[in-house]
């Protein structure tokens, strides 16, 4: 985006509700194991945020998460998350089975954080590949 | 070893990762990782196929996550699906090796993304073969399908057209697929294939059931390529990058054919292709057509790659013929076909991506002289047009023989037709192109001399590939026999006989 619609209100109230509505999505994303929500609905609020910095500040935003990042958030997200499932092959246990040797927790603990990290990888993932769809489409896909 | 399944798809899922974040920096980087990826899940492949000959076709189950199937997502690797991954993970090895140097002179300064893409279609494609889950079946066929789609619209100027056009034809393919998925657990309340396979033979009269194979098969067929739906594949191989070509088209089609034959096989209850349905010879006939149309569509073409696309339809037919004969040689002929057309038909792509970054052009007129340019290349290419054309000992030969007993077989006399037919159209499109390769232009008034780019061979980075694909053609050829009995026999065993 080249230039921004110059509008006091826009970017006041874009500014307040920015950081709420990241950790509404924190809140999301962490809880998203045993109650509704999760990664994909959190992540999907992490990146609404950045996109409403996109729209309302123009190209000043991407001073504050450059181009790059979604790419580069989505990709670490997903590698975590891949990790976490060989991590209790390494174990002797399947793909994302969580059946990592943790001492003094029992299985149904190990389940919990294995899905609360598993929950918080995704959300990193969707946000960041949303932003990078959004970036994509803006410029027209142009390096 | 108990780990295998799963150890295919991951490692190619976690080079692809890998690779996305290096490649940012360098591609060079990327282009390793991406090629680690894939040596191991080529190795692991191997490994797999040895345990199920070894074990007598017995299946290696692997429950995804430690949840017990039909609950959780259950990965099978039985004989078919070992066939299937180290033909896929031996095409992505070699395309991997030969891609830098192509890509770098067809797509310069776009590398970067492609080798995770790369590795993502590879890791859909394997997903697909081992996957016990027709639902989740679904979802690797997208991942495969998006990763390609990106790596298809990269090429010439004709790409993103060409590829939207794929993207809209998949998507529509993928619907179908998705339908008769949700069909088929309406009916069956699993989605599970070795679940379904015990509960299907009670519901055969379901129009659930039936409206659920035929939407599955239709969906599948427009992946495929089957011959009305083949609409997509000509421009699209046209337009891609000679590496995008060379790793999609000898495996993406075939592993939509597998998919068919999985669910005629395992899934649906024996006959029901067959006898219930006419799904089986309706496949044949339409494959039949597709031989005779694309064989002759393809004399007709003067760019290298539209051509071979052609014959891509026409020798998917070849596999599709396999379906449709439904009895033990016949699918035989088919199964060994996706072996055979992968290797042929990686090897011509390649080919034509060298002669691409030597002499600049794809057009066949302007092939003269190239033979003598690139002798060894030609060498190479000439094994894989005997190949096509089906002389033995070549591979190619011996999966029509398969073909042409099934047809006996099951006195489909006009089928036996079509496949003899055919061979000679192909050896017509192919002989076109050894005759301008081999044409001397010093003593050949008749044409033009055409000036390579660079002088020489190939790189050593792409030549190997190919003289490595060449000689497994040579190889798949000769030990055909101990590649049947020792999985295709155990494969086809569901068809009696």
């Amino acid at each position: 985006m080249t230039s921004r619609f110059e509008s006091v209100f826009l970017f006041v109230v874009a500014r307040a509700m920015v950081p709420l509505i990241q950790v509404f999505a924190f809140y999301v994303i962490t809880h998203g194991h045993y109650s509704p929500g999760g990664g994909f609905q959190g992540g999907v609020m992490l990146a609404a945020s950045i996109i409403l910095l996109r729209v309302s500040m123009g190209d000043e935003s991407y001073e504050r998460f450059p181009r790059e990042a979604g790419i580069v958030i989505a990709g670490f997200g997903a590698l975590a998350f891949a990790l976490l499932g060989f991590m209790s092959m390494l174990f002797g246990g399947n793909f994302l089975e969580y059946a990592l040797a943790v001492p003094g927790m029992g299985a149904d603990e190990l389940r919990y954080w294995g899905i609360f990290f598993a929950e918080v990888f995704i959300g990193f993932l969707v946000w960041g590949a949303l932003v990078a769809i959004y970036d994509a489409l803006e410029t027209g896909g142009v390096e | 070893m108990s780990q295998i399944p799963a150890l295919i798809p991951t490692s190619l899922l976690l080079a692809s990762l890998v690779a996305l974040l290096v490649g940012l920096k360098s591609h060079r980087a990327a282009h390793l990782i991406a090629l680690a990826g894939a040596v191991v899940a080529f190795v692991c492949s191997l490994l797999g196929l040895q345990a199920v000959i070894q074990g007598d076709g017995e299946a290696i189950r692997y429950a995804m996550g430690a949840w017990v199937p039909p609950i959780g997502i259950e990965f099978v690797l039985d004989s078919l699906a070992a066939y299937m991954v180290t033909l896929i993970t031996f095409i992505g090895v070699m395309v991997l090796i030969y891609a830098p140097r192509s890509l770098a002179f067809e797509t310069p300064g776009r590398q970067g993304m492609v080798y995770p893409s790369m590795t993502l279609v590879l890791a859909g494609l394997v997903g697909m073969c081992l996957t016990g889950d027709v639902f989740n079946l679904y979802v690797f066929l997208e991942i495969a399908a998006l990763a390609a789609y990106a790596l298809l619209a990269i090429g010439d100027r004709g790409a993103p057209v060409a590829t939207l056009r794929y993207l809209l034809f998949g998507a529509v393919g993928g619907g179908f697929y998705l339908l008769g998925v949700a069909y088929l657990y309406f009916a069956a309340g699993t989605v599970n294939m070795a679940d379904l396979s015990m509960r299907l033979p009670e519901l055969m009269e379901s129009q659930a059931v039936i409206v659920a194979a035929v939407l599955m098969v239709v969906g599948l067929g427009v992946k495929m390529a089957l011959f009305p739906f083949h609409l997509w594949l000509p421009d699209v191989y046209t337009n891609a990058p000679s590496v995008s070509a060379g790793l999609i088209a000898p495996i993406m089609t075939k592993v939509s054919a597998y998919a068919i034959i999985r669910l005629f096989l395992d899934v649906f209850p024996p006959g029901f292709f067959t006898e219930s349905l006419p799904i089986a010879t309706t496949i044949g006939w339409v494959s039949a057509a597709g031989i005779v149309f694309g064989s002759v569509l393809a004399i007709a073409q003067h760019d290298y790659r539209r051509m071979l696309a052609y014959s891509s339809v026409g020798q998917l037919g070849y596999i599709g013929l396999g379906i449709g004969l439904a009895n033990p040689l016949g699918m035989i002929g088919g199964l060994l076909h996706i072996l055979n057309h992968a290797l042929m038909k990686g090897l011509l792509f390649m080919i034509g991506g060298a002669v691409r970054l030597r002499f600049g052009t794809t057009k066949i007129p302007e092939y003269v002289g190239v033979g003598r340019a690139m002798p060894w290349t030609m060498v190479a290419f000439t094994v894989g047009v005997l190949a096509m054309v089906g002389i033995p000992p070549t591979a190619g030969f011996f999966s029509k023989w398969y073909l042409l007993l099934g047809a006996a077989d099951a006195g489909a006399w006009i089928w036996f037709a079509v496949i003899i037919v055919s061979s000679l159209l192909s050896a017509i499109y192919f002989f076109r192109v050894v005759e301008m390769i081999y044409r001397d232009p010093e003593t050949d008034s008749a044409v033009a001399d055409h000036e390579p780019r660079e002088a020489g061979e190939a790189p050593a980075s792409m030549f190997w590939p190919i003289t490595i694909m060449a000689t497994a053609v040579m190889a798949v050829g000769i030990f055909n026999v101990l590649i049947v009995s020792a999985l295709l026999e155990r494969i086809v065993a569901p068809l009696g006989g």
